[in-house]
């Protein structure tokens, strides 16, 4: 359960999406700066979060473009986790959450009721900030997500897939001799790419982390932070992070979160460098958070 | 490091945490010595009053087996041996142990020396081994419970006594002859209980307690595990499942007996089941059974931590799917530790038993869960009501014995916790 969706009262009724222009279309985005067209994996329309009696979104309206890394930035409790999850729907499975308004992925609502979500969740695969590979050897864990969605024909497929994951995901050099040994005998920053692989082992389009560098030592860190750029040419990523540095680092699109309001969104320069609202300034500049 | 840190009053106040922190200790190890002590004490008692009841008497005769009777015209079929009065052989070899005894009333205290299942143990030997016919041969007869007790010093001969003085005299000559003979005591594993202490065993009241916990596993561990994963996984949280899980913890706390009143109005009354049967004694503590396994198996199952069934979820694993590949699993040793330790509370439950009636005197070894029988604890029980001198360490002994089955269920817990442990 997410600790840092309390959201105090005070921040009810605050001007919902503000800072961002409400692209309608959603087929085409054309950036602040005007030069890069890209195609929008993702987007979300007036999104409502509830948990119980208390509001944890109001009205967020955010396109995630494909093939692009995007990060949430923010302080705790400000919501970027809970809009995360929403993403793949992980918040059904909180007692008492709510969701209201619409996200899209390929222009399908994912809140359907005819939406499968096992299959949603196939799409969009999930990195949590504490590593948790399950405890299975290193090859179970890769080979769990193509096992149960019958991604491999035969033996020799499945292996393909667990080595071409691990590859893609840094990993495979350092544990190719000990795919039968336990994923939780693993390093942290290890056990964090061992995730990073099972999470892309099923093809996801997007992948979805949350806070994935904050249990990890900086030279962990800078391997997934390499990581992450590296997939960026093949999968559509969504970043939570703590760490700003790491978000000017790693994405293209950065998107600030205060009490549950999407603040501002834009490209990763032009927030760092000349953001439109004081309160993303203040908190870049370390003033709060 | 700042002065305050060794005035005085920092000082003290440092010593008392220490000497609180010691005093603490101290406590924790006394309340483990009294817990140690009392189980010391339970088993010491248990075992002094008990172990005498592996062994017992035998009085080694020698006896004749006359082929004329035994085998008539030289033909030996069963349906005579089976007929032949075998207790008039054992008397007469007594009377020649014991010559002199001529008044039919001293006759008869001198045959009272025997157990009465001694003829039944030379009919048998006869029976299996034909060719002992026309020889004479060296018998251990099984000595009456009182001679017994005589033997190993817990009753004293004369005064109004259990044992005559004369039958004193007696034993006090064959054990001089070296016919007295301590054995241990078969009969207390093999027999189902009997009438005559020297010859009843526990081995009916612990086929009565396997079946019986058999039937009570085979039904409470699949039926406790299933509604924990559905309380503990899928349920909704709302007001039902609250209300339910207060009843479950109430049932609880049930005391027994009122699960054997139910076993007897439901069961017996209602669905007409056979009354002293192992199916209705177990189907009644698995009742008593599935609160314990459905607490033990939710604790479990709520230890497993909630990041690996996130990473399950994440990886569009169904929810039947987190929880038979991830979560059941892990949860599997406690839920594995509940079961048992609630099937050891179970095989060591008599009052709901009573109820039902497997509280009867039953001398056949149950051979299916529809057999009368009865279990361990109910044995103790019975025994420990027997006014003979001889229950009383026979009911110590089968004491130790269900301890015995209930530390080998407790150790059989703890390796299977070692064994199917997981880290994560």
């Amino acid at each position: 359960m997410n600790m840092d969706n309390y959201i105090p009262a005070t921040a009810k009724g605050a001007p919902a999406g503000m800072g961002i222009d409400p692209v309608a279309t959603g087929e085409k985005n054309i950036n602040m700066d005007g030069i890069e067209e890209t195609t929008i994996k993702m987007s979300a329309r007036n999104l409502d979060v509830f948990y119980g009696d208390k509001q944890a979104l109001f009205g967020i309206d955010l396109d995630v473009p494909e093939r692009s890394v995007t990060a949430l930035i923010g302080p705790s409790g400000c919501g970027k986790s809970t809009f995360l999850r929403c993403l793949n729907r992980m918040n059904d499975t909180i007692d008492g959450c709510r969701v209201e308004g619409d996200i899209r992925i390929d222009q399908s609502d994912i809140y359907d009721r005819a939406l499968d979500v096992v299959e949603l969740r196939t799409r969009i695969g999930m990195v949590f900030q504490k590593p948790n590979p399950f405890p299975k050897s290193i090859y179970d864990n890769v080979a769990y997500g193509p096992k149960i969605h019958g991604l491999a024909q035969d033996r020799e497929e499945l292996d393909h897939i667990v080595t071409s994951s691990l590859e893609k995901a840094g990993l495979l050099k350092e544990v190719a001799d000990r795919l039968e040994s336990p994923g939780t005998g693993l390093s942290g920053g290890q056990q964090q790419r061992l995730c990073i692989a099972r999470a892309i082992a099923v093809s996801p389009e997007v992948i979805l982390m949350d806070e994935p560098c904050s249990a990890l030592d900086p030279i962990a860190t800078a391997h997934i932070e390499e990581l992450i750029d590296e997939l960026r040419e093949n999968f559509t990523i969504v970043i939570v992070t703590h760490n700003m540095q790491q978000a000017a680092r790693v994405s293209q699109q950065t998107a600030f979160f205060h009490l549950g309001i999407l603040v501002e969104c834009n490209s990763t320069g032009e927030i760092f460098t000349s953001p439109s609202d004081e309160r993303t300034q203040g908190y870049i500049t370390g003033r709060y958070g | 490091m700042t002065e305050n840190n060794t005035t005085d009053a920092a000082l003290r106040l440092r010593h008392k945490r220490y000497a609180s922190e010691r005093r603490f200790n101290i406590y924790g190890i006394i309340s483990i010595a009294v817990a140690l002590g009392a189980l010391c004490l339970l088993i010491g008692s248990m075992a002094s009053k008990g172990w005498s009841a592996f062994q017992q008497t035998y009085i080694i005769l020698e006896v004749e087996l006359p082929r004329d009777d035994l085998a008539p015209q030289g033909k030996i079929d069963a349906e005579t041996l089976r007929d032949v009065n075998y207790v008039s052989y054992l008397r007469k070899s007594l009377r020649t142990e014991i010559p002199g005894v001529k008044s039919r009333r001293d006759q008869r205290s001198l045959y009272k020396l025997l157990s009465s299942g001694a003829t039944l143990g030379l009919q048998n030997l006869v029976l299996n081994d034909t060719k002992l016919i026309g020889q004479k041969i060296k018998f251990a007869a099984v000595a009456s419970d009182d001679i017994d007790q005589l033997v190993k010093g817990n009753i004293s001969a004369g005064k109004g006594g259990k044992v005559s003085k004369k039958q004193g005299d007696w034993v006090k000559k064959l054990t001089d002859a070296g016919k007295i003979e301590k054995r241990f005591n078969t009969n207390l594993f093999s027999n189902g209980d009997s009438r005559e202490p020297e010859l009843a065993g526990i081995w009916g009241a612990t086929m009565g307690s396997l079946l019986t916990m058999f039937v009570t596993v085979l039904l409470s561990f699949p039926l406790g595990v299933a509604a924990a994963i559905y309380l503990e996984e899928f349920a909704r949280k709302n007001r039902w499942t609250d209300l339910i899980e207060v009843n479950i913890n109430n049932l609880a706390a049930v005391p027994s007996i009122v699960f054997g009143l139910l076993g007897l109005a439901v069961f017996l009354s209602f669905f007409g089941l056979p009354r002293s049967a192992p199916l209705v004694g177990g189907i009644v503590l698995a009742l008593m059974t599935l609160p314990t396994i459905i607490i033990a198996g939710r604790a479990a199952l709520g230890a497993v931590p909630p990041s690996i069934r996130e990473a399950a979820i994440g990886m569009g694993a169904s929810p039947m799917q987190v929880v038979l590949h991830h979560v059941l699993p892990l949860a599997f040793p406690g839920i594995l530790t509940g079961t048992i330790i609630g099937a050891a509370r179970a095989l060591g439950e008599t009052a709901p038993l009573l109820m039902i009636g497997m509280v009867a005197f039953i001398v056949d070894i149950p051979g299916s869960i529809t057999d009368a029988a009865t279990v361990l604890p109910v044995q103790i029980y019975l025994w420990a009501d027997s006014p003979e001198r001889a229950f009383v360490e026979r009911t110590a002994a089968a004491t130790l014995i269900l301890l015995t089955f209930l530390i080998l269920m407790n150790l059989v817990a703890v390796i299977m916790r070692k064994k199917f442990e997981r880290r994560w």
